[in-house]
């Protein structure tokens, strides 16, 4: 992956630009040993890996604005970072540049039950979020599977889904405010605790805007009453065309689960043989959950196993309890790390429509025997957002080109058939180079002015999102 | 009129413009009276493109009307969860409403508070911004993280940043029960607490008003067996009678209560909590709480204005029906902070250098930014 060449100028600069940040934050917030940047030499995209020329890592709003107005005036790139957790590279630093980190900001300034929000520090974790109200039963609904670590920061930047989203929807659906700080320190206060926009929807660019747009310090979250109970029914399939159907039947039926999770036979074989969840030997397997009071739960169960059972499953599991429920979701929250088991694995991120699943995934199986590389795919199949994890062997020399040349090559089927390269990891350096397979030159020029409105020297994370043939006018502006 | 019947011609159009454009879709939402500045309507965009089920999306031309889209859903017993009301009623407009029209100006109903907004289920937009080029943004999948999210920026963007061509968007199913649980003689403090109760409880409250001297509404919906035990769970915790109507809903949705009713309309949009004292300072002549409190409609005096009245508050205040000289005098939509100001005209500049879409139903003082 090609990074832009460190500035030299810019790297001339170190020693003032510490003394500056010294004189602006307390002494244990600004890293600028060699040996100590290098912690933050890379995000969860461990492959690509570039030293920061200074970390900071402030505690308020206002020690945000000093850095990144210092920044401004030096010129110098700006990295947020969450929790770094990143698998497309979002937080890559470049060698020239000062990583933002957030982690220091992690307090809840506000829980507000009557009004169902809280306002937090952004660099608290998407899972203390909801442990901050969980005493009252109430919860955050978003949910990236890095929810232990991941930062709310991180989850804005990418808009993260994960897999309740069918039901409650994806971070900018639950994000009603921020506080945020511009590339120039200006402190702007975007939403709240009201509902939608007055003006034009400023927030709804930010979410999803890797860090470009401004460093969001602040949060106003959405939270909601946990539901009574939830359990799921597993359903082994012998061919994943059947298992599709099933899952657009049920929609189509009227029954919204919570979550729909799919596994292929890869996958499954893979995660049996690690976690020992007692998954069928099949083609294709289904996990649907649905949420309610016992009785509701019985009543949606009942509608959704009758759709299935038109469908030959080769197997049908009904939870009954919290342990049955806690058995079949074993597996499948065992799935990265069985795969992880056999071999180094790529995890791709692509969004299809439902209709295209089984087509697809028979491209995948023909194009992993061109390419040589095993596959498993788990994905949530309700939302069409697929996880194709690919195989490799990083000591193999070559390996890792191959294995990248096989997953551009299901991300631009992904485009092919409707969807789009990333539905929850966000492009970050990973998916920018393929950004003009789902956008024209054009269709990136407009985001890019988007950019230009908010950060007009290009200093907010550079080289991200879009192709650098692309921004490199800019960037050199 | 320019009513382009594709969208490359809509482009030339455009491009071909030497003077500001009124981008509309039916016009049944316009806020301002008719100027001097052309229209260009997108109702010659019609027709759905694709419609799948099984995935819950549907992608259409911007000025397929409304009822179409909606008839198409019911068919496959589907609907617009966010559930747009129809402005023409409340502002005595005429004409048929658009698909795009519903989006541009993002147009979201009762259910806004269980759901989402219009915005929330925009997938994906196809426009024509000010230098005529067709650009494209999100797609038709439900999870897209893939670049900058300009389908919310284009949602409620009201014309002022391009002319929307085709709209995908996700529908859900329709419900196969809806009730309503009545709770009579509340006073406002007293009915958004009620409201909060049951929208803070497992139970699934897709709508929440208080219609004052009418009563306090909750809208539940579902299957049969479930809706039964929520109402009922519902009803012990706050008292009050079920109804099986589904009209109320629609009045609601409609601001009904002020059709045909003298006075300037008002819509403000704030912490639900804060509403009723809001409301006690705004001295309305007539008021309708949406979204547990959320979402207020206020009919008042000609010519008064309520941002004065109530300051300061949180949220925003957007008048949507007054006479000519008041819309002249108060901005239409709540002044944004100079910082946020700022970036809204860096957008408009970006996305329109020319100033083609600075008139239509934006507010004098955007349009002159």
């Amino acid at each position: 992956m090609e990074m832009p060449t460190p500035n030299p100028v810019i790297l001339a600069k170190k020693a003032r630009l510490v003394e500056r940040l010294l004189a602006a934050l307390p002494e244990t917030a600004v890293i600028h040993d060699e040996a100590e940047t290098r912690a933050y030499e890379c995000d969860a995209l461990t492959a690509y890996r570039c030293p920061p020329m200074v970390a900071v890592l402030p505690s308020t709003t206002q020690e945000v604005s000093d850095i990144l107005r210092i920044c401004n005036e030096m010129g110098v790139p700006v990295v947020p970072r969450g929790a770094g957790t990143s698998l497309a590279g979002g937080a890559l630093p470049t060698a020239d540049c000062v990583i933002l980190g957030v982690a220091r900001m992690t307090e809840v300034l506000e829980t507000d039950y009557a009004n169902r929000f809280v306002r937090v520090q952004t660099g608290r974790t998407n899972l203390s979020v909801t442990g901050a109200v969980q005493e009252n039963d109430f919860f955050y609904a978003p949910d990236p599977s890095s929810q232990l670590a991941c930062a709310i920061a991180g989850n804005i930047a990418m808009n993260s889904g994960g897999a309740h989203c069918l039901k409650y929807g994806v971070t900018t659906n639950n994000l009603m405010g921020v506080t945020m700080v511009l590339m120039d320190g200006t402190v702007v206060e975007i939403g709240g605790a009201h509902l939608d926009a007055g003006g034009l929807d400023l927030l709804g660019v930010i979410c999803g805007s890797e860090g470009q747009l401004g460093v969001v310090t602040e949060a106003t979250l959405r939270i909601l009453r946990k539901p009574e109970g939830a359990r799921p029914v597993l359903m082994g399939f012998d061919s994943n065309e059947v298992a599709g159907e099933c899952v657009s039947d049920i929609i189509k039926a009227g029954v919204l689960p919570v979550a729909i999770e799919f596994m292929d036979r890869p996958c499954i074989r893979a995660t049996e043989a690690f976690a020992k969840a007692g998954y069928p030997d099949c083609e294709a397997l289904l996990i649907v959950e649905v949420e309610g009071s016992d009785a509701e739960i019985d009543e949606q169960l009942e509608k959704i196993i009758a759709i299935a059972r038109k469908h030959n499953p080769v197997e049908l599991r009904e939870s009954k309890s919290a342990d049955e429920s806690a058995r079949i979701w074993l597996g499948r929250k065992s799935a990265f790390g069985a795969m992880g088991q056999i071999n180094d694995y790529m995890c791709l991120d692509g969004t299809i429509p439902v209709s295209q699943l089984p087509y697809v995934l028979r491209r995948i199986g023909e194009m992993s025997k061109q390419y040589g590389l095993d596959v498993g795919n788990v994905f949530h199949a309700g939302d069409g957002n697929m996880h194709p994890l690919i195989l490799f062997d990083a000591n193999k020399p070559g390996d890792l080109e191959l294995c990248e040349a096989f997953g551009a090559d299901i991300l631009k089927l992904c485009v092919e058939v409707g969807g789009c390269l990333t539905g929850e990891h966000g492009v970050g350096i990973e998916k920018r180079d393929l950004m003009v397979d789902q956008f024209a030159p054009d269709d990136l020029d407009i985001q890019m002015a988007v950019k230009d409105v908010f950060d007009p020297q290009w200093l907010l994370n550079p080289a991200k999102v879009f192709p650098l043939a692309s921004s490199d006018a800019r960037r050199a502006a | 009129m320019l009513t382009p019947r594709t969208e490359a011609e809509l482009a030339e159009m455009v491009v071909g413009a030497n003077r500001p454009l009124r981008i509309m879709g039916g016009g049944t939402r316009s806020v301002l009276p008719d100027q001097d500045s052309a229209g260009l309507s997108s109702t010659g965009l019609d027709g759905i493109t694709l419609y799948e089920p099984g995935s819950l999306t549907l992608v259409a031309q911007a000025g397929t009307p409304l009822d179409k889209i909606e008839a198409a859903l019911a068919a496959e017993k589907q609907r617009l969860a966010f559930e747009p009301m129809d402005h023409r009623a409340l502002l005595g407009t005429t004409g048929t409403p658009t698909i795009g029209g519903v989006f541009a100006a993002n147009v979201s109903g009762p259910r806004r508070i269980q759901v989402g907004a219009a915005r929330d289920f925009l997938l994906g937009v196809r426009f024509v911004d000010g230098m005529g080029r067709i650009l494209k943004n999100g797609g038709r999948v439900m999870k897209n993280v893939t670049g900058y999210d300009l389908v919310k920026l284009m949602a409620g963007s009201r014309g002022q940043l391009g002319v929307i061509s085709e709209v995908a968007f996700k529908v859900l199913p329709l419900p196969e029960m809806t009730v309503t649980l009545a709770l009579p003689d509340l006073d406002d403090a007293a009915a958004v607490h009620a409201m909060a109760q049951a929208l803070g409880s497992p139970f699934e409250v897709s709508g929440a008003a208080h219609w004052p001297g009418q009563g306090t509404f909750l809208r539940i919906e579902g299957f049969a067996g479930s809706v039964a035990y929520r109402a009922e769970k519902l009803r012990g915790m706050l008292g009050g009678e079920i109804e099986q109507s589904t009209q109320r809903w629609t009045e609601i949705r409609d601001v009904a209560p002020f059709h045909g009713a003298e006075g300037d309309i008002w819509r403000l949009s704030v912490k639900p909590s804060d509403a009723p004292g809001i409301v006690s300072r705004a001295g309305a002549e007539a008021v309708l709480y949406d979204w547990g409190g959320g979402l207020v409609w206020l009919r008042m005096a000609p010519g008064t204005d309520l941002r004065a009245r109530i300051a300061p508050f949180a949220g925003h205040a957007t008048l949507l029906r007054a006479d000519a000289a008041t819309l002249a005098r108060l901005p239409i939509e709540q002044p944004e902070a100079p910082a946020l100001a700022a970036l809204s005209a860096g957008l408009r500049a970006k996305f329109d250098p020319r100033g083609i879409f600075a008139a239509g139903g934006v507010p004098a003082q955007v349009a002159a930014s």
